[in-house]
């Protein structure tokens, strides 16, 4: 099995030691690994099992269980497109059908210049304003295919 | 002199472009050498108007405008608006907006009115002052408050809060805790984001006057991953809160101590469920728990546990400060106090509408929604999330209350109402319940885990023209098995639109030509 890389090993060993005090630290451990390195990297579930004393299959089991954990390093930027009931009643079907034809990659994938990941999301407690979409924790209303494309337009220019 | 002018950073109008219209707005009044002093509010609940922008008058009453976009600001300034000038997007008094005006707004009386980072603005606007009369009352007169003041789960269970507070409070533990469920995973609810980031001293005062009630010392907030605007609204309010003693080892001088942290889920809409919230609490896998026992018994790490939603801990100030029974005077039958009800969807004024219960969803769907947004006939609304039914035009007479609904299969759960024109593909929506339900089922029982998985295919069939009476008879007999075989309210109800579905618009549910 492959092995973390020096740096991010010293980054999940200090996110350990920083997390294993606490009460239930799992989740929160995992949240801090993937807010620096972007996913959960398989190889680091061994080390995060040994940090916390758990056994690998537990915390195997917790990543898989919940959708917002990735297993893939992602693209540089997320688009999470919701496909809940308020913004299907608003054309969320067709704006994340654009975005896939845009992008050129379906939901869970991540575009070949490594750009942006496509992910669906179940509600973002914006139904006044569907379908709406965040893009890098930055929440979008009342979007229209246009307004789609203006979004990675800018993204584009600002980087 | 120097204005106040409000623009929300509500996350909601934030997807709108409020953060660039307070920007432009800084940027304008430096231009033109203007002072004018800017507080991020949350938001009123407007949707429609958002982003919706404020002035405070010298007569202390706030005017409104909106929708303003970027481009609006320098009109607003040759305008004068910051003394009142006319202007095409001026609203007048916020408060006299007929749609604002109608309401009873006791849970959100603060959200979009104060500063959420301020703990002086939120005393000044009256709270604490839960709190304060919380603290000269045993343990056991505030639970007694909060029974008399008929308060049930705002989660979707209703189940009246003060006997879970007593159930707790009752038992013999060294720790006891008070969890706040703040998953808030349905479609169509906003509320709990709303207040959380309009007016988190409400909540955490909240949580502060359950732990007086049942002697708990530690709270946490459950929050879901997807609101990243309410985590930071909530971290900058705990500091404050902690720097002004009302949280720690001596709560508002009274040497109680209380303790409260944020906890983020990670995507799983089943941990909304309270026993799997307190796995997932814990660092596990967000499994349902069989009960007995219940959380208020063996709750989080097996000690006794108060598990309610955002808005019923968030009520609690309202009803302390203004007494248990003025809040059981708003209400119909045995729905007591007032409903912070989610219009959402296809519907044309869409927002937080505050109402005692008792309100008739045709009220609220033409009188404060406007009727739908794209101008076509409203077909249905779903009520209370994915797990509801769908209540079909013919039934829009039926009364915002909890027995009211169940009256004609519907609940009302957290309060979310999602609206649907005529072009609403019924069979569709039967397909997503259960693929919702098979994407987030726990996994622990066969009914929901497999059942769910066989009605998407059943509905495949339906729809593919195979055998289609046959099918429409499984699909039902597959809704029974779930509701009667599954351990949980996800797999016991995602059933219920599906059943909602066949009953009121079978006609859906027919071969597709392709
Ligand atoms: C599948 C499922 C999902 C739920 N999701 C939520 C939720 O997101 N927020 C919530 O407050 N309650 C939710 N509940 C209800 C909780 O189990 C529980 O009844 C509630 O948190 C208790 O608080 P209350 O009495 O203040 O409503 C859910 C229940 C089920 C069965
Ligand atoms: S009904 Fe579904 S979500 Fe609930 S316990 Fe069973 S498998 Fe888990
Ligand atoms: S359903 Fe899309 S934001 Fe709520």
């Amino acid at each position: 099995m492959k092995t973390l890389a020096a740096q991010e090993l010293a980054t999940v060993r200090r996110i350990i030691e920083e997390c294993k005090g606490r009460p239930g630290p799992l989740i929160e451990l995992l949240h801090a690994i993937q807010a620096e390195l972007g996913f959960i990297p398989p190889e680091a579930v061994p080390v995060v099992a040994e940090g916390l004393n758990l056994s690998r299959a537990e915390v195997h089991g917790v990543v898989t269980f919940y959708h917002f954990f990735r297993r893939a390093r992602p693209g540089r930027s997320t688009v999470s497109l919701c496909q809940a009931e308020a913004c299907q009643s608003m054309g969320a079907a067709a704006l994340s059908e654009h975005a896939r034809q845009r992008l050129g990659v379906g939901f869970h994938e991540t575009t070949a210049d490594g750009r942006y990941t496509l992910e669906p999301v179940y509600c973002l407690g914006n139904c006044a304003c569907s379908p709406a979409a965040m893009i890098d924790g930055e929440l979008y209303g009342r979007l229209t295919p246009e307004r789609f494309d203006a979004l990675l337009a800018e993204d584009a220019t600002s980087s | 002199m120097s204005r106040l002018v409000y623009v929300p950073r509500d996350a909601g109008a934030l997807s709108l472009g409020a953060e660039a219209v307070a920007q432009s707005l800084r940027a304008e009044a430096r231009r033109r050498g203007v002072a004018l002093e800017l507080v991020r509010n949350g938001s009123r609940g407007a949707y429609w108007l958002e982003p919706l922008l404020e002035v405070a008058g010298e007569d202390g009453v706030r005017r409104a405008y909106g929708p303003v976009s970027v481009r609006d600001v320098p009109s607003l300034f040759q305008a004068d608006f910051l003394a009142g000038g006319a202007h095409p997007l001026a609203l007048g008094p916020t408060e006299e907006l007929p749609w604002f005006r109608g309401q009873q707004r006791l849970t959100f009386e603060r959200v979009g009115r104060i500063d959420p980072a301020s703990v002086a603005d939120y005393v000044r606007h009256g709270g604490y002052a839960g709190l304060t009369r919380a603290l000269g009352l045993a343990p056991g007169e505030i639970v007694a408050a909060v029974t008399t003041s008929g308060l049930r789960g705002r989660g979707g269970a209703a189940f009246p809060t003060g006997i879970k507070w007593k159930t707790v409070s009752e038992q013999a533990a060294r720790q006891k805790y008070i969890a706040c469920n703040a998953d808030e995973g349905d479609s169509g609810t906003f509320a709990d984001r709303m207040l959380m980031e309009g007016d988190p001293f409400a909540l955490i005062e909240g949580m502060t006057i359950a732990a007086l009630a049942v002697g708990a010392t530690q709270g946490y907030i459950y929050l879901r991953a997807e609101y990243p605007h309410a985590r930071r609204a909530l971290e900058t309010a705990l500091a404050a809160a902690y720097q002004a003693h009302y949280l720690g080892a001596d709560v508002a001088g009274s040497g109680r101590r209380f303790d409260l942290e944020v906890r983020l889920g990670a995507g799983a809409y089943i941990c909304g469920e309270e026993t799997s919230m307190l796995e997932s609490l814990e660092g596990r896998r967000g499994e349902v728990r069989v009960r007995p026992p219940l959380p208020a018994i063996k709750g989080l790490y097996g000690q006794p546990t108060v598990v309610n939603n955002v808005i019923t801990l968030a009520s609690v100030p309202w009803i302390l400060a203004h007494g248990a029974q003025a809040y059981a005077d708003y209400g119909s039958g045995r729905s007591r106090g007032t409903l912070p009800i989610q219009l959402a969807g296809n519907i044309r004024r869409g927002g937080l509408v505050e109402r005692a219960f008792g309100l008739s969803l045709r009220e609220l769907l033409y009188d404060y929604g406007g009727g739908s947004a794209s101008g076509r006939p409203i077909r249905t609304v779903q009520i209370g999330g994915p797990l509801g039914a769908y209540v079909p035009a013919g039934q829009f007479d039926t009364l915002l209350d909890y027995e009211a609904l169940a009256g004609i299969g519907a609940m009302l759960g957290h309060g979310g109402i999602v609206v649907f024109d005529d072009t609403v593909d019924m069979a569709r929506m039967a397909r997503y319940a259960m693929e919702f339900c098979a994407l987030e089922s726990c996994g622990k029982c066969t009914p929901c885990r497999i059942g769910s998985t066989r009605g998407v295919e059943v509905i495949d069939r339906i729809l593919a023209g195979e055998d289609g009476e046959r099918n429409l008879k499984l699909l039902e007999a597959l809704c029974d098995t779930m509701v009667q075989g599954s351990l949980c309210g996800l797999g016991g109800m995602a059933p219920f639109p599906v059943q909602s579905a066949l009953k009121h618009f079978r006609e859906d549910f027919r071969a597709q030509v392709r």
